[in-house]
Formats: C-alpha cells, structure tokens, sequence
C-alpha cells in the first residue's frame, strides 16, 4: 500500500504527511523572491495590452476605453494638475478604490502567506465568505454592546471563522494528503450554498423586518458595530477605517514570515519540504497552521468589507460572486505581488483601481458598457496569472542573464527579451 | 467495484479484504432494504445487517486490512443510522424521493459533463501534465457550443465548435507547460479565470441581457425502442441524450486505447518516466500536446452537454465547479477511466439526490445543493494514499 514518495506529485496522491514531494507551487514560492519590481510591471503592462488587444477585436476604441476605466478610479485625485471640481469626484472614486483595496489585500495575504509555504489556496472566497457570514450575525445580534467592543468581537470571530474554514483544508492537507486546490474550491463551494441556505427566505439567519419577508437577505448590522468612516461622507460609502486594520496586516505578515520562528520554518517548508522535516521541522503542523492563517486573513477580509460598507447579506451576491469574487482576486493580486507583504499591497491597489474603474457606478456607460468591463476584468486577471505562471523561467533566465552579464554585458536584454 | 476486486484475488490475505468488501456492501443494504421497493418498516432489520457489516468490517481490520475494515464499518454506521432514518420517515415521502428509475436517469444526466471532465483529466495527466483547467476548458464548450449551434443551426457543428474552442484553451495551457516550463497549476488556474472573462465577454457583447434564444438546436435524445415502453428501464435509460451514451462509450474506448495499444502505452510511458520513453523514440512534447489538446476537447465535450444538450441556455459560469469535481473523480477513480466513471456516477447521483431531497425539508432545499462538493470533499481526503498520481506528472521534461 505504501508507495514511494515522488517528487513533483501535484494532484492528490501524495500519499500523506510522510511522503510530501517538491510541489509546483513550492518551486514557484521559491522562485518568486527574486527578479525585483521588473518582472510584476512588465507582466502587469502585457495583461493590460492584451486586454486592450480584446477590446479593439470587438470594435471599440482601446485608449478611450481605459482612459474612462482610469478616470473611474479615482487616481487622477493625486495628479496636481486636477481642477478642483474633478477632484471632488476623484475623491469619491478613489474612496471606492480604497475600499475595494482593504479587502483585496486580505485576500491576496490569505494567497501569499500559502504560496511561501508551498501551498495553492484557492479558497480564499469561501473563507472570505465565512468571515462575512458571522460578522453579519455578531453585527446584527448584540446591539447596544459598546462600540470598540463590538467591532472587535465581530472581526476577531469572522477572522477565526476563516481560519477554521481554511484550517479544514490544511488539516486534510497534513493528515491524509488531500491536494489542495481541489479541497479549497470544494469549501468555496460549500460555504456560498451555507451562505445560500443562511439568509434565503425562511433560512435561520433571514431578516427579522416584517416589511422585508419577501427578500432573502440578512438583518442590517447595528451601527454600534459599523466601522468609523474618516475620509467622506458616511451616509455615501466614505473610507471606512478597514484599511488600516489591512496595513496593519500587511505589517503583520511581514513580521510573521520575516521576523519570527514560525515564519523562518513556513519559508523552509516552503522552499523544500524535505530538507524541513530533516530539519526537524513538522511539515503537517505547518500546513495545518498556515492555512488557518491564511483563512483569517482572508475571513478578516470578509468581516471588513461587511461591517465598512456592506451592512448586510444578499444570497444573490452570494451566488453572484461564487466564481468572481474578491477571494478569487486574491490570487492575481498575490502573484503579481511576488508573494510579499508589500508587493501584494501595491498589487490589491491596482487591482482594487481596475474593479472600481469597471464598475456598474464608475464607468461611463456610453464609451465602454460595464457588464463587458467586468469579464476584461476576469480577462486581465486571467492574463497576469498566466503570465506570473511562465515566471519560474522568465526568471530563470534573468537570473542566467546576471550571471552572463558578469561575463558578458550583452546578454541582458535577450532575458529581458523573453518576458515580452 | 469489480477493477478494485481484482488485484484481491491475487493478494494473500484474501479472507480479510473479502470480509471488508462483503460489509461494504451490507452497510448499503442496511440502507436500501428501509427503502422503496423493499420499504422494511421496522428498524430492527437495518440495525441488525449494519451490526452484521460492523462484524465483517471488525473481522477486516483484524486481519490487517485496515482501511477497508474501516469503511465497512463506517458503512455499517451510515447504512443503520440511514435505514433507521427511513422507517421513521413517511412512505409518502420515501416514495417522491427515491424514485430509482428517475434517480437512475437524473444520475446519468449529472454524470455525463464530469465523465466528459474526468476522461479529459486522464488524458492529460497521464501524459504528464496536471490539467486543472478543465473548468475553465469546460466552460469555454459550453459557451462555444451553444454560440456555434445558434450561428450555423446546428447542434453538431455547434458541438465541433465548442470542441474547438476547448482545444485552442488547452493548447494555450500546452505551449505554457510544456514549452515555457511554467508552473501546471498556476497556469492551469489562470485559463479558469481566462475561460470566465472570455465566455462571459462574448456572451453580454452578442446576446446583451436578453440570454441566449430559446430555439437553439440541441443534441437529440436517443430513444431505444425495445427498452423505451419497459416501466423501469423505459424511465432510466429509455430516452438519455446522445451525449450521455458518446461518454459511456467513450470510457470504454479510452480504457482500451490507454491499456490495450501501443500509443496508450506510449502516452503512459511519456507520464510516469518521459526520460525512458524519449530514449526509445517517443517524443515527450508531442504527445503531451496531443494529449493536453485532447484533453481540452473532452472537457469542452462535457461542457458542451450542459449548454446544448441539457439545460439548452448558457449563463455565466455555469460549469459551477463540476471541473473541479471530475479532477477529484480522476483521482478517486486512480487515473483509470473506468474509475473515474463510477466516482462521477457517485458524484452524480449525489447531485439527482440533492434535486430531490426536499421533498423532506423544503426549507432545507438550498443547502442540498452542498451536498456534491461535501461528497467530493470526503472521497478526496478519504482515498488518499491509495490512489497514486503518474509519476512524472507537474514536472516539466528537459531534454538532455
């Protein structure tokens, strides 16, 4: 019964926490350290190219197109050259940005943090989605708690709600040797028709408003655990603080990974699983561990971006956003993030830009319909994921390319060459 | 059953591992003899054969044949616990629900896309490169499918389409793996979001928010004319669709083709060890092209079903994780196509269930909807170990 382990067994097989080979995203993890800022901007440049390629096949004009995607963001408000009276828009739009950005860091921490320990989490929608279910419940059910207190209690559950919601993947992962990405999509799958279940009519957590028994959607959280909006309007979806609570862990992240323990045996198990275990490392505790860290941060996510902005649970959002939602997002933002705190921050930052841009509210329906917007979203994504894929030689050669360019300068610009 | 009984005969112990097979199947009988046609009203007869399959599981285990001593054990508690359930619950009830030559019929509807899948991520990954793109490869058939069926009216030049269309995907997912050496995963992740933007951008530029028309041709149903007027087989297999019979014949042919002739052994060699394979002449990149291209192609076939021979529309995304499960049917059924045929009947049967338990709990009728991804879940973690993947597969081949 008991095989040989082999390396390179990606899909299921791995026969177990005893047997556990190099995986692909291992290599990838190990790899993605390197090639500096060069890498991220050409492959992001080349999505964006190509998605323009898109729009120019089906008969629109390119330049205008992302000329009214960029002024949807909101990020001319940093131009000095704005007049005042579009800066006050700007600012509206960019408020959006940011407010699509403080999740999408979360869940591209809840990629990146698995990616440097080998692992692919795919889940991150579903623990995002779990996060959000038991914020809504903590922000609706203990009304008048004080206010610090409330937030709090909600956003420490809706992040353990994801870590456990991950951590069931990390388990199988260790224990048995499940694979991953099938496991992580299955829990996605799971926690939108919970979710379904949760809010649909007559479901235990519908709205209790006699006027709203007709809509499968949850009760409005209490404003006792609303997050305080300090940039615009609170009435129009100002900037709630939520990005804050995403820098800091950004910060956390970092010293996680870079400064403790925990993180120098995350990187080792990362690089080479093997060589870990000779190390004394346990690799199912880390795997078990890492995933349950990363679904809180991706639960975190979730629990934010409903007690910021959201309020309350729709079950059509719900099922909307089963194959497009932010946690699936996570994943470009971290590979085009190179797996680190700070890339992924700059990462959910134009990705957060590219959804706000394209968005039903932002985009000027008369150049470029939105609808159609959205799927050049999902085109780009795809685009930067496909491309970050290839980086395992793309920066091979860079690396070669540095190392003939002690010999020879000339070799330079055929690795860089390749990227294109 | 019968492929995994095989290898028992051969082995020593074959007291034990028959025991564990032998509770296996009376944990489901536990179950099946409180259901119709049987309908045993009293729980004594369910509780009595599960502690019979307890036993025999028991005796398994004994003999060191753990993992099988355990689920028949298992299956003892779940076919007692199950059975006890069914005599308490109304005959009414029962009656609606497990009505077998619906289920049987409905199964065969939600097995076919992940037959389709399963057969393409075999292809695939027997050559050596992990394919999870088959969703993505998957929906690009469904929407290409039925886009060709509408543009040239008809349901085979729309299948074609919809195949070609899986191909160019998988061929993208080709030239990435094995020409540029990428990360098989990572690329093959990326093609799922492609195949959403894609589908989803053509789908709103031609057909707008009106969907697609109503009067699409669809792939036919074949009714057989002896079986059609028999009352149970009439409704199981009497009138199945096209498609369903092209991916029972295809698992049949592709076990052939895999096990039985020198290409099969070719792409099977090129998959567990590509250096020993290019030394006696096979080239390794050609044929996991072919096989990746392939590959594509059944899975568009799968998804093709959907659009133009099931439901007879598209919506976004509406492959809705079945790639993902018929990759966890490939692993389920060991990388054999006829292994994978019985875990997506599983997976399929669990799905014409979900459609029919709320005769039980109408409020509870959302929730079943989880049930194939939980069920996937646990045959996933519950093979593992026993179920071993080609050996060169996700590892890129350099030529020396």
């Amino acid at each position: 019964m008991t095989e040989e382990p082999k390396p390179g067994q990606a899909l299921a097989g791995e026969g177990g926490p005893e047997a556990v080979a190099i995986t692909p995203a291992a290599r990838l993890a190990a790899y993605v350290q390197g090639g500096g800022v060069i890498v991220p901007v050409l492959t992001a440049l080349l999505a964006f190219l190509v998605g323009g390629l898109v729009i120019l096949v089906t008969g629109h004009n390119p330049f205008s197109t992302y000329k009214a995607i960029f002024n949807g963001t909101g990020l001319n408000w940093f131009f000095p050259w704005t007049s005042s009276a579009d800066r006050t828009t700007a600012a509206l739009n960019l408020q959006q940005t940011l407010i699509t950005t403080t999740p999408l860091i979360l869940t591209g921490l809840a990629v990146a943090f698995a990616f440097r320990c080998g692992l692919f989490n795919i889940g991150g929608q579903g623990q995002y989605l779990v996060g959000s279910y038991v914020a809504v419940w903590v922000g609706a059910s203990f009304a008048g708690m004080p206010r610090l207190l409330h937030i709090v209690l909600a956003i420490v559950l809706a992040a353990l709600a994801g870590a456990a919601w991950g951590g069931i993947a990390g388990l199988l992962k260790a224990t048995v040797g499940a694979h991953e990405v099938i496991s992580t999509i299955m829990l996605n799958w799971v926690a939108v028709w919970v979710g379904a279940y949760l809010f649909a009519l007559n479901g235990p957590l519908q709205n209790t408003d006699p006027s709203q028994q007709s809509v499968p959607v949850s009760n409005d959280i209490a404003a006792s655990a609303k997050l305080p909006v300090f940039w615009g309007d609170p009435e129009l979806q100002g900037l709630h603080i939520g990005l804050f609570i995403a820098l800091a862990a950004v910060v956390v992240f970092w010293v996680l990974l870079n400064r403790s323990t925990t993180g120098y045996e995350v990187r080792a198990v990362g690089l080479n699983p093997e060589a870990a275990r000779y190390g004394g490392i346990s690799v199912s505790r880390n795997y078990i561990l890492v995933m349950a860290v990363c679904g809180a941060f991706a639960g975190l996510g979730g629990g934010i971006d409903l007690l910021g902005w959201q309020f309350h649970i729709a079950t059509n959002d719900i099922l909307n956003s089963a194959n497009v939602g932010l946690g699936f997002f996570g994943i470009a933002v971290a590979l085009l993030g190179r797996n680190t705190a700070s890339g992924t921050a700059v990462a959910a930052l134009l990705f957060g830009a590219l959804l706000t841009g394209t968005s039903q509210r932002n985009l000027d329906p008369t150049i470029f319909e939105p609808e159609l917007a959205t799927n050049l979203t999902l085109i780009i994504q795809g685009l930067v994921v496909l491309i970050v894929s290839a980086d395992v030689i793309v920066l091979t050669m860079l690396r070669r390319g540095r190392g003939l360019f002690r010999r020879r300068p000339r070799a330079v610009p055929t690795a860089e060459a390749e990227v294109s | 059953v019968s492929t995994a009984m095989a290898p028992a005969i051969q082995a020593r112990s074959v007291q034990p591992r028959h025991a564990g097979w032998a509770g296996i199947g009376l944990g489901v009988i536990a179950w099946f003899v409180a259901l119709p046609p049987a309908l045993v009203r009293s729980p004594v007869v369910p509780i009595l054969i599960g502690l019979l399959a307890m036993t025999a599981g028991a005796w398994a285990i004994y003999g060191e044949e753990k993992r099988l001593g355990w689920g028949a054990v298992v299956a003892g508690v779940v076919g007692a616990v199950g059975g006890i359930a069914s005599t308490q619950s109304g005959v009414g009830n029962l009656k609606d629900v497990v009505t077998w030559s619906a289920l049987i019929a409905a199964t065969l509807r939600y097995a076919t896309p992940l037959v389709f899948g399963a057969l393409g991520g075999i292809m695939s990954e027997r050559s050596g490169v992990i394919n999870v793109g088959i969703e993505g490869m998957m929906l690009m058939g469904a929407f290409f499918g039925i886009f060709g069926a509408d543009l040239l009216d008809s349901w085979f030049l729309g299948l074609l389409v919809g195949m070609a269309a899986g191909g160019v995907l998988a061929s993208v997912h080709a030239f990435f793996s094995i020409n540029l050496r990428a990360d098989q995963v990572v690329s093959g992740i990326s093609l799922n979001f492609l195949a959403l933007g894609i589908t989803g951008y053509i789908f709103l530029d031609h057909y707008g928010d009106q969907g697609t028309p109503d009067n699409i041709p669809r792939v036919p149903d074949i009714s057989i004319p002896g079986i059609k007027n028999l009352s149970f087989f009439g409704d199981a297999i009497g009138k199945t669709n096209t498609l369903t019979w092209l991916a029972l014949i295809g698992v049949v042919v592709f076990t052939v083709f895999l096990f039985r002739t020198p290409r099969g052994l070719r792409l099977r060699s090129v998959g567990e060890h590509p250096r020993a394979a290019e030394t006696v002449g096979i080239s390794v990149p050609r044929t996991r092209y072919i096989a990746v291209v392939m590959s594509g192609m059944l899975a568009a076939m799968g998804g093709a079903y959907l659009s133009i021979g099931f439901v007879g529309s598209f919506n976004q995304g509406m492959t809705a994780g079945r790639g993902f499960i018929a990759l966890a049917a490939v692993i389920f059924g060991k990388w054999r196509p006829g292994g994978a045929l019985g875990a997506a009947l599983l997976f399929g049967f669990s799905t014409a269930l979900a459609q029919r338990l709320p005769a039980f709990s109408p409020s509870g009728a959302v929730l079943f909807q989880a049930l194939p991804y939980v069920l996937t879940l646990i045959a996933v973690a519950g093979v593992i170990g026993r179920s071993r993947p080609p050996a060169a597969v996700g590892q890129p081949y350099v030529k020396e």
